[in-house]
């Protein structure tokens, strides 16, 4: 029932840590920790997904679609598995 | 010499390419255009150097084929133009790294450098140079600026030999210098920003794309039917038809070479739609009511494409296209075969799997008119009313949809997700606008032209031979039957193996209804591809899933033909 607590994990410098998918649009962080396989992390690093960016929400798709995000001024569009995969510090000022 | 020009996806390596060549090639605000890469020939210090121009890539350690194609052509360079996004530095240098990693001469140009200014972004192109160890030079490749600059010191470039790094150690490196060589001030959202964040949002984005879909197309319509009206009938009407007519006279108005030449007579006057000779519908059909279209069609595609309202489309629609095992990047190819099927086959490259290729290739070769087919449609359907343009066009949507969610149930496997940049919104130069309009154009005519003459040629000899006679005898039972289509459509089918403008040019003459036509249009799209997408198929997807995707469209078509010639 309170999955959604649970989920919130407290990160090392004692922030709140969500998924690019449960970010809100206009919402802002810090990557933490992109999870998954070489490969996919690595595809992700070379677009500025890495942990120590900082990153803006734009916006997510309906119906499980693609979440867009602004790192460096550049946007990327992320399917959202692996939004979901990618954990983000929302509450480093 | 060979020069190779490396550097991520969209930034402008292209226009670049095409700065240092002068040849005319394809630029494009999305990855894909260069899979194909593209080969010129430029001057350095008086001696011809090649040029080559490499798939956009983030790293050397392959990701994609795309970037497996660049690592391979990596080896074959003496010097390295690495082309870099002036705005994004830190992620451009990753790259740049890697190279100066090797053992290859690099030079490096920071293009898109009037944007850092709009930007707030500061830049210490020394402080750069001395870091990286090589010549910096910074560039505008779309007007020109640095150009001169970038090519005075291509044979300045060398080898900074940096020793190896580990990923970790190379963005480490990465950070250092653009701390040191970069300030970024404040800056606030401007207004092409703010659209630009409206288009990715699920609600205004469709609204946007609703309303973009539809002026393009209405645009596509009043400049086809434009350069019709004002510029292609008065000259066929005023200038090329007393040619043809004194053609015809001399002749004597019969005869083989009179058929080859200007074709049939009808009601005793020449018809430039359908006659069918060389001169008479051999040539109006291509340049008259096709070219047209061409025109109109790729004008508004390049712009779309320059303004870089692609990729948004592809976020909106991926949800959607999941459902029939895309993602929404392949909407690029579906577009690009409402022009030609061709292009749009080879553009399915940019989809990652092979299966996906499969789907997204067979759903454009059987449901995507390409402009051609359509300029017919709309040319001869349009005469009984637009709501049998719309019928052929509706049937042959929900086609797509039906088909794509039947192969993504039937074939094994899975779709990867999304993943790509969003390029930011530029304003489309008319300059690269209008070259890309010009090679496409061209491309066509080199294409056609001669496709269409011939099979003209080919069609009245068969004629005179009786061929079309003894196939209408064997096949019109069938035809009728199912389709509901006169005996003599079987002409007009067989030439739609060849090329389907011509082949709904045979059917002009048969006096149709509005149903027989609606019927005949939508096989003619789907039973089989062109010759030209049949080939590439073939070199696309192999022998073998070329000639199931062609399995599929005959059955599809026969099918939905049938379907169609029992309701109307």
């Amino acid at each position: 029932m309170f999955g959604w607590l649970r989920r919130r994990k407290r990160s090392p410098s004692g922030g709140d840590v969500v998924t690019l998918v449960s970010m809100r649009p206009g919402q802002s962080g810090v990557i933490v920790e992109v999870r998954g396989g070489r490969g996919i992390v690595e595809r992700l690093a070379v677009l500025g997904i890495r942990p120590g960016k900082r990153v803006v929400k734009v916006s997510s798709m309906l119906l499980g679609g693609p979440v867009t995000v602004e790192i460096d001024r550049a946007q990327i569009a992320v399917g959202s598995q692996m939004a979901a995969r990618i954990l983000v510090d929302v509450n480093v000022s | 010499m060979r020069v190779l020009l490396m550097g991520n996806p969209n930034v402008g390596k292209s226009v670049v390419f095409s700065r240092l060549t002068g040849v005319r090639v394809m630029c494009s605000n999305y990855p894909g255009t260069t899979v194909n890469y593209t080969e010129g020939r430029m001057k350095v210090d008086d001696e011809t150097a090649q040029v080559i121009d490499v798939p956009g890539t983030y790293t050397l350690d392959p990701t994609s084929e795309a970037e497996e194609v660049a690592l391979k052509m990596l080896h074959l360079g003496d010097v390295v133009v690495n082309v870099v996004d002036a705005t994004n530095l830190e992620r451009n240098l990753f790259l740049t790294l890697q190279l100066l990693e090797r053992d290859v001469p690099v030079v490096v140009a920071l293009n898109m450098w009037d944007d850092t200014l709009h930007q707030g972004i500061t830049i210490d192109v020394d402080g750069l140079r001395k870091q990286l160890g090589v010549p910096v030079i910074p560039t505008v490749a779309v007007s020109g600026q640095g150009i001169r600059d970038l090519v005075e010191a291509i044979p300045r470039a060398r080898a900074a030999r940096h020793g190896q790094r580990t990923r970790e150690e190379r963005w480490v490196a990465v950070g250092q210098i653009t701390d040191t060589v970069q300030t970024i001030g404040h800056r606030h959202h401007t207004w092409t920003e703010k659209l630009a964040d409206a288009t990715v949002q699920p609600l205004q984005g469709a609204l946007i794309a609703v309303g973009v879909l539809a002026v393009s197309f209405a645009a596509i319509r009043f400049v086809g039917e434009s350069l019709i009206d004002y510029v292609a009938d008065p000259i066929f009407d005023t200038i090329w038809m007393p040619v043809l007519e004194w053609v015809s006279a001399e002749l004597g108005g019969e005869g083989i070479l009179h058929s080859v030449l200007i074709g049939r007579l009808i009601e005793g006057t020449i018809h430039l739609e359908e006659s069918l000779g060389i001169l008479s519908s051999g040539l109006y059909v291509p340049l008259g009511m096709v070219l047209p279209y061409i025109i109109a069609f790729y004008l508004a595609l390049g712009v779309l494409e320059d303004v870089g309202y692609l990729p948004r489309l592809a976020v909106l629609l991926d949800s959607a296209m999941h459902r029939i095992g895309l993602h929404g990047y392949a909407i690029i190819p579906t577009l690009l075969g409402l022009g030609c099927n061709v292009p749009a086959v080879l553009a399915t490259r940019i989809l990652e799997s092979r299966r996906e290729r499969f789907i997204a290739a067979t759903l454009v070769s059987i449901a995507i008119p390409c402009a051609g087919l359509q300029a017919m449609i709309i040319g001869l359907v349009g005469d009984f009313g637009m709501r049998y343009v719309l019928l052929v066009y509706g049937t042959l949507l929900l086609v797509w949809i039906v088909l794509g969610l039947i192969l993504h149930r039937v074939l094994k496997g899975f779709s990867p997700e999304l993943l790509i940049e969003i390029p930011r919104y530029r304003w489309p130069a008319a300059g690269p606008v209008a070259v890309k309009l010009w090679s496409r154009a061209r491309g066509f005519l080199r294409e056609a032209l001669p496709v269409v003459l011939a099979a003209v040629v080919v069609i009245n000899l068969l004629y005179v031979a009786g061929v079309f006679d003894t196939l209408s005898a064997v096949f019109a039972p069938a035809l009728t039957r199912l389709l509901g289509l006169p005996g003599e459509s079987v002409t007009a089918l067989a030439v739609g193996f060849v090329r389907k403008d011509v082949a709904l040019a045979l059917l002009a003459p048969l006096s149709l209804t509005a149903g027989q036509f609606v019927v005949a249009s939508v096989v003619l799209a789907m039973f089989f591809p062109c010759m030209a997408t049949f080939a590439i198929l073939i070199r696309e997807l192999g022998p073998k899933d070329a000639l199931r995707a062609t399995g599929i469209m005959i059955v599809a078509a026969l099918s939905v033909g049938s379907i169609l010639n029992a309701l109307l």
